[in-house]
């Protein structure tokens, strides 16, 4: 048997494979996408025309009016304010909280290090539940309350030991040198660990502002009381969810007109506002979150 | 002794300060919010009344989880529960294994970049929109009925989000459209980890594409798949209740509720506090039993531990 003819043969054969690998991820990415390009394509279309049907990834009947029109519904805007809001406190109180925590538990000498990691960790495993969480944030007078979005999830423990598995990988004679200048610990982590956390940092603050983003249920549970408190998610949710099914289950007595009265394309230019500001950052952030993800995952 | 020993620990105390400021405040945080909760465990043992002091409860003993193991319902919500679980982690450990080992195969860096980037997109999209998207996909003008109807498989469009046995399976493949991608990170980065000597050497001795997949790299990232299989076990009942909640309606609600809606419907929206709690506890429970079970067989069979 010849060598050349066998060289063919597997070269035929690793040709199909790549031509069958190309094509299925093709058509993975399309699965992917097609919803998206779907809901973009209906909310640029006049929304009468879209009732039509038949809209695919291109709109019929161009404009921007469905857009315009989410402002005409002042809850939106104050929904868009809260949820902005409640993003960028709580991604940043969150940052915070969690480089200083992983900062104290990455120091081997800190005779707490021990104590502070096992409380830290005692929280990945358990939880008090539904109801008792409710209770207990009534008792704190924080239902009917914007801090509700920020305090009981201030300190995630993941997001600390995801920075803590970086921090360890920094050499600590910085630390060292830093010390036998003078610095204290406090101005050791702001001015060198701090700076060195960066990409580590970014994706944590990814982590984070896409959890406050995404978050309705905390405004269902503990703030649809005082529509002042809605977000964006909540109001998203309501919306889809009154079209969607009509007739109410237990949990979803409240129902606003919103979603009745507003045709498809409309719903989906509020669709596609409450995705996009993910859909446009996260890109950037990709090679810092996969780091991440990835020492985190291995360190516990 | 005494004063011998806190001298020290005073100095340390004074030395580091920092550290203690800057990691015993969070400690009371978390006691408050993770803590004091479990605290609240005790109401299962009441018939609480909100608004009481905690001495004026009155104590029922086990009444609550009597009354809880002798309601149908539960056992339809824990039917759904284990089932939903059970699937996702079926579909939502080994779809991710098998993409990053396809993924893997990929040469083409930028293209390689581009399928992750889309792939990893639905992760961060909320499921209240990925909710609304697959009703929209599946609704009866949606692209997948017209799929349906252009193949001839089905003759007229199904209503998906109408029929009771079709919603596990929504469920299961909704979460399977928006986290292959992502949950396929840890093992992509596995698989990359792999000394790529070996697969040289296979690939000397005449290994092809697929023995190589079988006897290289599926052996390398086994510590990888050890982990992450006993971590969602351990999260086996607590699979939440957002993509039932939302994809869920009044039709198909005998197999779309679940153990934390259930606690939402009869604990807190009517006021069943006690009752809710007990639930709660359950649900703990047994995701701690099969924690522990799932790390004591990982220990034998590999002497490791990851809890």
């Amino acid at each position: 048997m010849s060598g050349a003819a066998a060289g063919a043969r597997r070269r035929r054969q690793g040709l199909a494979f790549y031509g069958f690998l190309y094509l299925f991820m093709i058509l993975v990415s399309a699965i992917t996408l097609y919803p998206f390009l779907n809901i973009l394509a209906i909310s640029l279309n006049d929304a009468t025309d879209s009732m039509r049907g038949g809209i695919y990834l291109w709109p019929r009947v161009f404009t921007l009016q469905n857009y315009s029109a989410i402002f005409r519904f002042s809850n939106l805007l104050t929904a868009f304010q809260n949820s902005v809001l409640r993003t960028v406190i709580g991604t940043v109180l969150g940052v915070f909280a969690a480089a200083m925590i992983a900062f104290t538990v990455s120091r081997k000498d800190f005779v707490a290090r021990r104590f502070v990691s096992v409380v830290l960790a005692l929280t990945l495993y358990f939880s008090g539940g539904l109801v008792p969480v409710y209770m207990l944030l009534r008792d704190l007078h924080l239902l009917n309350s914007f801090w509700v979005y920020i305090f009981p999830g201030l300190v995630n423990a993941w997001n600390v030991f995801v920075l803590r598995s970086y921090m360890d990988g920094l050499p600590f004679v910085l630390q060292e040198s830093a010390k036998l200048d003078g610095a204290s610990d406090w101005r050791i982590f702001i001015s060198v660990i701090l700076p060195l956390c960066k990409p580590v940092l970014a994706t944590i603050a990814l982590f984070i502002a896409v959890g406050q983003w995404n978050a309705w249920f905390d405004t269902f549970l503990y703030n649809s009381g005082k529509p002042g408190l809605t977000t964006l998610q909540y109001e998203l949710m309501k919306i889809l969810q009154n079209t969607a099914s009509q007739g109410g289950q237990t949990v979803r007595d409240q129902r606003e007109m919103v979603g009745r009265i507003s045709p498809e394309s409309i719903r989906m230019a509020i669709t596609f506002v409450a995705a996009v500001p993910i859909i446009l950052v996260y890109p950037f952030l990709q090679k810092y979150f996969v780091k991440g993800l990835t020492l985190g995952a291995v360190k516990s | 002794m005494g004063t011998e020993k806190r001298k020290p620990f005073l100095e340390v105390l004074i030395r580091q300060r920092y550290l203690f400021l800057m990691s015993f405040p969070f400690l009371a945080w978390l006691f408050v919010f993770s803590y004091v909760p479990i605290w609240g465990w005790t109401m299962a043992f009441q018939s609480f009344r909100p608004g009481k002091a905690f001495g004026e409860q009155k104590w029922v003993g086990f009444d609550n989880f009597i009354a809880l193991f002798a309601d149908e319902r539960f056992y339809m919500v824990l039917r759904n529960t284990l089932g939903m679980s059970l699937l996702a982690l079926l579909v939502g450990y080994t779809v991710p294994i098998i993409f990053a080992l396809i993924l893997n195969e990929v040469r083409h860096q930028l293209f390689k970049r581009s399928i992750q980037t889309i792939t990893y997109l639905p992760h961060f999209v909320s499921w209240v929109i990925v909710a609304g998207l697959v009703s929209k996909m599946l609704s009866i003008e949606g692209i997948i009925n017209e799929i349906l109807m252009s193949l001839h498989i089905v003759n007229e469009p199904v209503q998906f989000m109408q029929k009771e046995r079709w919603f596990w399976g929504i469920v299961t493949a909704s979460d399977m459209w928006k986290e292959t991608g992502w949950n396929s990170i840890i093992f992509l980065a596995a698989i990359i980890g792999i000394d790529p000597e070996l697969h040289e050497a296979a690939t000397v001795d005449g290994a092809g594409r697929f023995r190589r997949m079988w006897h290289i790299t599926l052996p390398g990232i086994r510590p990888t798949i050890m982990v992450m299989l006993i971590l969602s076990i351990g999260w086996l009942t607590s699979i939440g209740f957002e993509k039932q909640f939302l994809l869920g309606n009044p039709i198909v609600n005998d197999y779309a509720e679940v153990l934390d809606l259930y606690v939402l419907n009869y604990g807190i929206k009517v006021g069943r506090y006690s009752y809710g709690t007990a639930i709660g506890i359950f649900n703990s429970l047994v995701s701690i039993i099969l924690l522990v079970i799932s790390n004591a067989i990982f220990k034998r069979t590999t002497k490791e531990s990851v809890i």
